[in-house]
């Protein structure tokens, strides 16, 4: 079962407010998906650990459901 | 740990200082996630142990709570978990694998202009 843009976004903002994402559909197919997420909440943070913020808001479904998350992450310029 | 599978993850990322888990071997990957991340190694003339979490079920699930990571492939350095695929490359591209290399004092052979 894909999930929409909307729904990995709501998703990720439910634990990121303030993040900027920007999602790509890689394949037209709502299951193979590009996300750069920018949020403060990463500022300090190795990537990893950047990484597991998404992965958390997401709730299990990277993986699952959610088949193929190409992530990148970045915090706001100053 | 109790668990014997995080206890054998640990035995072998303890006894390696690179280690790919991954789909498939370096020679076989069976998932282009994969096979981008062996490349990388490949590219930046470390050697690592490949382990194939496709042979064991037990690894392919226990590896991920090991990590608190839910994707394979998993890289890990000196005993250090340090990324999936995505992460990988963005360090790979910002030179920043290489310089993590270089700082735990792994050999290799590329070295940047």
């Amino acid at each position: 079962m894909p999930m929409t843009a909307s729904e990995i976004e709501r998703l990720i903002k439910t634990k990121l407010p303030d993040a900027t994402i920007e999602l790509t559909d890689l394949a037209g197919d709502d299951d193979h998906w590009a996300a750069h997420v920018v949020s403060t909440a990463f500022r300090g943070l190795p990537r990893v650990r950047q990484h597991q913020l998404v992965y958390d808001a997401l709730g299990g479904r990277m993986g699952g459901v959610l088949h193929a998350l190409q992530l990148t992450t970045a915090v706001p310029p100053d | 740990m109790s668990d014997p599978i995080h206890a054998a993850i640990k035995k072998t990322i303890d006894e390696n200082d690179v280690v790919l888990f991954m789909k498939g071997t370096t020679k076989f990957p069976q998932c282009g996630f994969s096979a981008t991340a062996a490349k990388i190694l490949e590219h930046l003339g470390v050697p690592f142990k490949d382990v194939n979490v496709l042979e064991n079920q037990a690894l392919r699930e226990g590896i991920k709570s090991f990590s608190n990571w839910p994707t394979i492939p998993q890289l890990y350095v000196k005993g250090e978990f340090i990324g999936g695929c995505d992460i990988m490359r963005e360090m790979y591209e910002a030179g920043e694998l290489h310089d993590l290399i270089c700082e735990k004092g792994i050999p290799h052979t590329h070295h940047h202009g």
